[in-house]
């Protein structure tokens, strides 16, 4: 176990996001002078799979995954995932989760039903359990598709980083055109 | 500078660095985006070939012209490359010649989990291993500088979580005053014939011996003492595992994990109380260092199966009695959580195809590609998968040992990008031969899987030049094959009526469905279509749409005693019109 090191793990479906996210946290982290060091699957977890992005920072970080229990802040996109990934997480460990659902395909199909309860579930588990709903904030900044900006915004408030770091780094990671509404969004989430 | 890169980043970048210029590649996770960063260096000559043994082999011609080189791949990839590999051990190289394979321990995007050291140790060349980015450039440019020092190629092995992870990278500069290439008559070096090939054997066991010697002293390989109780020799990754999960222990990082060095070895050993090796998959290490006479713990204790992590390290120490057990996991939900594994895109041009094979009762020798997904539930459509190409040679060989009444089941499926790597022998064979099985070509006008790569017949090359098109209609009759034709997958009446028509037909013959993968962007090469809806009030709730499994497609359960019915989210229905072909009730309709 080393305390001086935080881990992030970024859950959710292929295709939401995850890897953008990870990269401007990991960006941010290093215009903050940390050592960072982030590690995710492509390839087949990118068409509708499980996918699980591991970033760590601190001094010096050795291993690029997060040790299994280790977890400091779990950033969920999505619920069923959110709940999927809770065994690596520290005790005491934040989770800050969309409020959003994707049916897997068991479910799709009429083989099995959408878990009801998850939300409680995480809850009875997770003392610092923050439920986002970022479409909807998303939508109040003016483009629904960056949900992922306002979670962001809500998990930098469990970091140690200036808003100005975060701000630059989404200015290099983000696109210009998009870049105005990814700041309000941040701004949002940050606001929670 | 400093920058964040992956591994693969880290690699071209240190191939850029070191003067490469020529890079030569295949497509194939996790090593992919190698070649893709290669060729954002101008200074790079960087081409996908049409499978990894022309890479290679493209590099070794580069090389023999005096030119630093590389040809990229994954490890699978080497199996198809290790033709030209062995033989380039013998002549060794001009300008150096660096082969990066990328492993994929754990198989999260591949059919085996093969350790690529042994071939390193069967071709008799050294092979590298970064454990972090930063690594993976250095040991880029090192390998580049030892190839030419020992006249010999040098791999350099990397691993999913290497290639895959990111960590901070200070750039350098690219060098200068390398030679000019030029060409050099040197028949008794290049030509390897058994006269010329048995003068340079020897000379390449001596090279081995001074690769070890070298490792001895290098910086590529290094010892440090900490307590002294236990030891650790690792490498790659693993290194990065056992200082997270065993700060305390004294450690020897291979740089060099071929050949190894067998004097600071013996130090290290000499120097601690008790040895481990900890690597991931075979007991490479483990293997050579007992057969040292040097006593060692190894896979009696770590995995030989799978990725490791600091978890399976940790637990694999305290079954040792080494560290504590690890404290109890919190957190696991007790709700049965349904698994989401990968599906094919809403809209995917190979959907209705395998809904149509199913139907069909077609036994499908399949092959590598995103269509590998068509084996799952609900299309449940593929009944083999071996290697790239061998979906052909398969079904080529199958027909031969069933009786008439069966061969007509037999349907070989095949994408364009593969039918290009090593399809193209296995049709000309079954033309060759007569196979009266049929043949699908997939051909969605892109390497999909690795995230949509130009192939010979997509028109364009890496760097997105146009290029010359392959015919694959052509290609198929040039082979040999009398009934070639093609149907647009999206048709499942044609579609379903070509595959009847060639399945029944006691001879080979190639059915090429034609339509662009979903996610190609750009150059209108994909057309999405008008998104579609279930009418509520029409919809009986038969599930027939559900079939295909589109993600775009839902199942919306009725309170007790009512039907459900299917519903269509909009945002990812790209219109493709299959399921709409599929209900009887006309139900599902454009949206107004
Ligand atoms: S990437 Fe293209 S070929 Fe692959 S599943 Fe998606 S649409 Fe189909
Ligand atoms: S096939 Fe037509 S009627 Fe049957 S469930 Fe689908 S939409 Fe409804
Ligand atoms: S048209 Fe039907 S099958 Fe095609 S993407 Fe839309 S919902 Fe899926």
């Amino acid at each position: 176990m080393n305390s001086q090191i935080t881990n992030i793990l970024l859950v959710g479906v292929g295709g939401q996001g995850i890897l953008l996210a990870s990269e401007i946290l990991s960006e941010a982290f290093m215009l903050a002078g940390h050592d960072v060091k982030k590690s995710e699957i492509h390839g087949m977890s990118q068409r509708g799979g499980s996918v699980v992005s591991h970033v760590r920072f601190g001094s010096q970080v050795f291993s690029p995954v997060v040790p299994e229990g280790e977890g400091d802040i779990l950033f969920g996109f999505e619920l069923l995932e959110t709940c999927r990934y809770l065994p690596l997480l520290r005790p005491g460990a934040s989770v800050i989760a969309n409020d959003f659902r994707i049916p897997p395909p068991s479910v799709l199909l009429g083989q099995a039903l959408y878990p009801e309860g998850l939300v409680e579930s995480i809850r009875s588990q997770v003392s610092d359990f923050l439920l986002v709903d970022g479409l909807k904030l998303a939508s109040e900044a003016g483009n629904p598709r960056a949900a992922n900006t306002v979670l962001l915004g809500a998990v930098s408030n469990r970091l140690p980083l200036p808003e100005e770091i975060w701000l630059r780094a989404l200015e290099k990671m983000v696109p210009k055109k998009a870049l105005d509404i990814n700041i309000k969004a941040f701004a949002l989430g940050r606001s929670l | 500078m400093k920058e964040i890169l992956s591994g693969n980043e880290a690699i071209a970048r240190g191939a850029f660095e070191a003067g490469c210029r020529v890079a030569s590649a295949y497509p194939g996770t996790p090593s992919t985006e190698i070649l893709e960063n290669a060729c954002t260096y101008p200074e790079i000559d960087a081409s996908w070939a049409p499978n990894e043994k022309v890479a290679l082999e493209v590099a070794i011609g580069a090389s023999f012209g005096g030119a630093r080189s590389m040809a990229c791949m994954k490890h699978v990839g080497v199996n198809v490359a290790a033709d030209p590999l062995f033989t380039l051990s013998y002549t060794g190289v001009g300008g150096g010649l660096v082969l990066v394979v990328a492993d994929d321990p754990e198989m999260h995007s591949s059919q085996d989990e093969q350790d690529s050291r042994n071939y390193a140790r069967f071709a008799k060349v050294p092979m590298l291993e970064p454990a972090d980015s930063m690594e993976c450039k250095e040991y880029t440019r090192m390998a580049f500088e030892l190839s030419e020092q020992f006249d010999t190629p040098v791999m350099l092995r990397s691993c999913t979580r290497i290639s895959h992870g990111k960590s901070i990278v200070e750039m350098g500069e690219r060098i200068t005053g390398l030679p000019e290439p030029k060409l050099v008559k040197n028949p008794a070096k290049l030509v390897m014939l058994p006269g010329n090939a048995r003068v340079r054997h020897p000379l390449v066991e001596e090279r081995t011996v001074r690769l070890s010697e070298y490792g001895d002293v290098s910086q590529l390989n290094r010892v440090e003492y900490r307590q002294k109780r236990i030891g650790v020799i690792c490498c790659g990754v693993t290194y990065q595992y056992v200082r997270e999960v065993l700060p305390d222990v004294s450690t020897l990082k291979l740089g060099m994990v071929y050949p190894l060095p067998k004097q600071l070895i013996a130090e290290f050993a000499a120097q601690v109380e008790r040895l481990f090796v900890v690597e991931e998959l075979d007991p490479f290490i483990e293997d050579q260092v007992r057969a040292l006479g040097i006593a060692v713990t190894g896979k009696e204790i770590i995995p030989l199966c799978g990725e490791l992590s600091p978890g399976r390290i940790r637990t694999a120490f305290a079954s040792a009695g080494i560290t504590p057990p690890k404290t109890a996991s919190p957190g696991a939900t007790n709700l049965a959580l349904p698994p989401r594994p990968p599906n094919m895109c809403p809209g995917c041009p190979h959907r209705g195809v395998f809904y149509l094979l199913n139907r069909a009762n077609a036994y499908v020798t399949g092959d590598i590609g995103c269509y590998t997904l068509g084996f799952m539930p609900p299309l449940n459509a593929m009944d083999t998968c071996v290697c790239m190409g061998a979906s052909i040679s398969n079904g080529s060989g199958i027909v031969r040992v069933l009786p008439p009444e069966e061969q007509r089941r037999i349907v070989a499926v095949i994408g364009d990008s593969t039918f290009l790597h090593t399809g193209v022998n296995s049709l000309m064979e079954m033309a060759w031969n007569r196979s009266p099985a049929t043949v699908l070509i997939l051909d969605n006008r892109i390497t999909a899987m690795t995230g949509r790569q130009e192939n010979p017949a997509s028109g364009f090359t890496l760097d997105g030049e146009a290029a010359p098109q392959v015919s694959i209609p052509d290609l198929c009759r040039a082979l040999g094959i009398r009934h070639v034709r093609e149907v647009d997958p999206y048709d499942l009446e044609a579609t379903k009526r070509a595959l009847d028509e060639e399945m029944n037909r006691p001879e080979p013959s190639v059915v090429i469905t034609t339509r662009a993968c979903c996610l190609i962007k750009g150059e209108d090469r994909f057309e999405k279509g008008t998104m579609l809806r279930v009418d509520q009030d029409a919809c009986t709730g038969c599930k027939a749409c559900l079939r295909i499994g589109c993600p775009a497609i839902e199942w919306q359960p009725a309170p007790e005693g009512k039907k459900g019915k299917a519903f269509i989210d909009p945002l990812l229905c790209t219109g493709c019109t299959v399921c709409l072909q599929l209900c009887k009730f006309n139900a599902i309709g454009r949206a107004v």
